[in-house]
C-alpha cells in the first residue's frame, strides 16, 4: 500500500530537456525564490539598476518642481523623448500578451517556459508607458480628468479625443495583463506556500495563493476563465497599440495622417515585445540555470516571430513611403524627403538598419540558435524601434506645413536621464520580480512533463 | 468522531483518473480530486458539469460594453452637449474605442470573478489541508477525497472503496473548527 510511486520523467521534447520530473521542474524554479542563491550578478544589477531607479523618482521629482522646460521639448516639436518612450515602451510591453494569450489559443507548447516572465515584462513595460503620459501633462496634479466621474464643474472627458481612447485602452491593458498574469500564478503560489520553510513565507504565500488546493472542480474553472482572459486579451493586444497609432493618426500632421498606422504599429510592437523578450530570456537562463527548460527552441521560436514581425514592418514603411507619393500631396512628399535626407535622417537610416537590415541574419537557423549573436541584435532591435518612435513623433512636427513654423528639436541631459531611469526602473523591478516570484510556470511545466512522459499514440 | 471525508493518494495521474472514475460510477458526485496541475481527464472521470464562467463572462463584457456606450451617450447628449460647429453630439463612431475596451474589461473582470466565486476562492482553511502530506498536492501528489456530506456516504463501504482501488496512503480528515 506504500510502493514508491513510479517517477515520471520528460522524454525531449525540444522545448524541455529530458529527465524531468515534477519534482525536479519545481524545485529548480521554487529554489530560485526560497533559496538565497541568486548570487553576485544578481545583487550587482539590483544594486546599479537601483541606483538608476531613485536617480529616476529623484529626475521626476525635479520635473514636477520646475515643469517641462527641463526637455528639450518647445514648438513645433511639442512632443518629445516622453511620448516616444510611452510609444516604445507600450510597444515592449505587447509580447507578453502575445505569447500569453495567442500562443495559447494557437496551442504553442514553446510558451510554456517564457510566458510568465514576459507577462511581467508586459506589466513593467505597461506600466512605464503609462508613466510618460502623466509626466509630460504639465499639470501631473490634474491626471485624474482623463477619468469620466460626475464632478462639480460638470464636465466630462472628451470623448472624441483619441488621447481619452489611450487612456482607457492602456489601463484596460494594465488591468487584464495583471488578471491574467495573477490568475496564472495562483497554483504556483500554492507550491510556494507548500514549499516554503519559513513561516512568514509560507503565510505570505499562502495569503497571496488564496486557498488554492488544486482540486477538480477549480482546476476546470481555472482552464475555463484562463482560456477566456486568453481570447479576450487577444483583441486587446491590437486594440492597445491601434488606439496609441491613433494619437498620431488622427491629427492632420503629414507624416501621422496616416491609415497604415494602427497595423504599422502592432507590428512594431511585436517586434521590440520579442527582442526584449530575448534581451531578458538570454540572462535569465544564463544565471538562473534554467538550460533543461529554457532550449535553443525557445530562441529559434523567437527570432522567427522577431524575422516575421521586421518583414511585416519593412512593408510599413514601404507602403509609408509608396502612399505618401501616391497621394501627391506635397506635405506628405516634404515629409518623406526630409526623413531621408534632413537633420534627422541618421535616426531614419539607423532606424533601417537596427529594424529591417541587422534581423535579415535570422534567415539562417545557425544564427538564430547563437545566443550571444541574438543577445546583441536583440538590444540593436530595442535601440532601432526606439528610434523609430523617435522619428514618427520628431520628424513629423519639425517639419509641417508652413516654413515660418519649422524648428529643430535637441533632446536635453534630462530626456536622456529620463529615457536611462525608466530602463533602470523595469530592470529593477524585473530583477525583484524573478527573486521574489516563479519566473516560469511551474504548474504548466508539470503539465508539459506530463504530456511529454505520456507514450506516444499511434502515429 | 465523524470524519468530513476520506483522502486517499494516488501514485499517477493514470491511476488517480482510474479511481475518480470508479468512485463516480459508484454513485459519489462530490468526490474531489487533488492534482499539482490540470489533468482535463479528470472533468469527464467525475462527470464534472461544465462551469458557467462563459457565461458569466458574456454577460460581463456585454454590461460593460454597454455601460461604456451609455456612459459616453449620456456625457455627450444629454449632460454636456458641446455645439462644435453643428457637429452631431452622438457621433457613435468615435465612441467605439472606448465601448470595445470596456467590453474587454467588463468580460475579464466577470471571467475572473466567476472564477473565485465557483471555485470558492478565497477560503485560507479547508480540512484536507490538515491530511499528513497533502503538501505533496501542489508537488507530485495526486489525491482523491470523498465527503462525508456525499449522498452515497457510507463511512465503511467508502472505505473499502477506495482500499481496492490500491492507494500509496489513506487517511480520514477532521473537519476544520469553525
Amino acid at each position: 500500500m506504500t510502493s514508491p510511486a513510479p517517477v515520471v520523467a520528460s522524454s525531449d521534447i525540444g522545448v524541455l530537456q529530458a529527465g524531468q520530473t515534477y519534482r525536479s521542474v519545481g524545485d529548480l524554479i521554487e529554489g530560485r525564490v526560497l533559496d538565497h542563491r541568486t548570487g553576485r550578478v544578481w545583487w550587482i544589477a539590483f544594486a546599479v539598476s537601483g541606483i538608476g531607479m531613485l536617480v529616476f523618482l529623484g529626475a521626476i521629482g525635479w520635473l514636477f518642481h520646475i515643469g517641462l522646460g527641463i526637455w528639450g521639448i518647445n514648438m513645433p516639436v511639442a512632443w518629445g523623448f516622453a511620448i516616444a518612450n510611452c510609444v516604445w515602451w507600450i510597444g515592449i510591453g505587447h509580447a507578453g500578451t502575445f505569447i500569453s494569450a495567442v500562443l495559447l489559443l494557437a496551442r504553442q507548447r514553446w510558451r510554456t517556459s517564457i510566458n510568465r516572465f514576459a507577462e511581467a515584462m508586459t506589466l513593467f513595460a505597461a506600466g512605464m508607458a503609462g508613466l510618460f503620459p502623466l509626466l509630460h501633462l504639465g499639470r501631473p496634479w490634474f491626471a485624474y480628468w482623463l477619468a469620466p466621474y460626475p464632478d462639480r464643474m460638470g464636465l466630462w472627458p472628451q470623448w472624441r479625443s483619441p488621447l481619452v481612447w489611450d487612456f482607457f485602452a492602456i489601463a484596460t491593458y494594465l488591468a487584464v495583463s495583471f488578471l491574467f498574469w495573477y490568475l496564472g500564478l495562483m497554483p504556483d503560489l500554492a507550491s510556494l506556500r507548500d514549499r516554503a520553510r519559513q513561516p512568514w513565507k509560507a503565510i505570505t504565500f499562502g495569503v497571496l495563493a488564496m486557498g488554492w488546493r488544486g482540486e477538480a472542480r477549480q482546476w476546470s474553472r481555472h482552464r475555463t476563465a484562463y482560456l477566456l482572459l486568453a481570447g479576450l486579451a487577444t483583441p486587446l493586444v491590437v486594440s492597445v497599440h491601434s488606439v496609441v497609432s491613433l494619437d498620431f493618426a488622427i491629427g492632420n500632421t503629414p507624416g501621422y495622417h496616416s491609415t497604415i498606422f494602427p497595423p504599422f504599429f502592432v507590428a512594431g510592437a511585436l517586434l521590440s515585445g520579442f527582442a526584449m523578450v530575448i534581451t531578458l530570456a538570454v540572462p535569465l537562463r544564463y544565471f538562473f540555470g534554467l538550460q533543461a527548460v529554457i532550449t535553443p527552441r525557445h530562441f529559434d521560436n523567437a527570432a522567427k516571430v522577431v524575422l516575421a514581425t521586421c518583414c511585416l514592418l519593412g512593408y510599413g514603411y514601404v507602403m509609408e513611403i509608396f502612399t505618401a507619393f501616391y497621394s501627391g500631396d506635397r506635405y506628405e512628399i516634404a515629409v518623406t524627403l526630409q526623413r531621408w535626407t534632413g537633420p534627422y535622417a541618421f535616426v531614419y537610416w539607423g532606424m533601417i538598419f537596427c529594424n529591417i537590415v541587422a534581423p535579415q541574419v535570422l534567415w539562417w537557423r545557425r544564427n538564430r540558435r547563437n545566443l550571444a549573436l541574438l543577445f546583441g541584435l536583440s538590444l540593436v532591435v530595442n535601440v532601432g524601434m526606439w528610434a523609430e518612435r523617435v522619428m514618427i513623433v520628431v520628424t513629423s512636427l519639425y517639419h509641417d506645413y508652413l516654413p515660418s513654423a519649422w524648428g529643430l528639436y535637441v533632446p536635453t541631459g534630462w530626456d536622456w536621464l529620463f529615457l536611462a531611469g525608466s530602463i533602470c526602473t523595469f530592470a529593477w523591478l524585473f530583477l525583484v520580480f524573478v527573486r521574489l516570484l516563479p519566473a516560469i510556470s511551474i504548474a504548466e511545466m508539470r503539465g508539459l512533463v506530463h504530456a511529454s512522459a505520456a507514450p506516444e499514440g499511434p502515429p | 468522531m465523524k470524519p468530513w471525508g476520506l483522502l486517499a493518494q494516488f501514485e499517477s495521474v493514470e491511476s488517480l483518473v482510474h479511481a475518480a472514475r470508479a468512485v463516480r460510477t459508484a454513485g459519489y458526485r462530490r468526490a474531489e480530486t487533488y492534482a499539482p496541475f490540470d489533468i482535463e481527464a479528470i472533468d469527464e472521470a467525475l462527470r464534472l458539469p461544465p462551469p458557467r464562467t462563459a457565461a458569466a463572462t458574456l454577460a460581463g463584457a456585454l454590461l460593460g460594453g454597454a455601460g461604456g456606450y451609455f456612459l459616453q451617450w449620456y456625457a455627450a447628449v444629454v449632460d454636456l452637449p458641446l455645439n462644435i460647429g453643428g457637429r452631431p453630439g452622438h457621433s457613435w463612431p468615435m465612441f467605439i474605442p472606448v465601448t470595445f475596451e470596456m467590453t474587454i474589461l467588463g468580460g475579464a473582470l466577470a471571467a475572473v470573478a466567476a472564477f473565485f466565486i465557483g471555485s470558492r476562492l478565497p477560503s485560507l482553511d479547508h480540512p484536507v489541508f490538515g491530511a499528513p502530506g497533502f503538501e505533496a498536492a501542489t508537488r507530485d501528489g495526486f489525491f482523491l477525497c470523498l465527503r462525508a456530506d456525499d449522498p452515497a456516504w457510507n463511512e465503511t463501504d467508502a472505505r473499502r472503496l477506495l482500499s481496492e482501488l490500491r492507494p500509496m496512503a489513506l487517511h480520514a480528515l477532521e473537519a476544520v473548527p469553525p
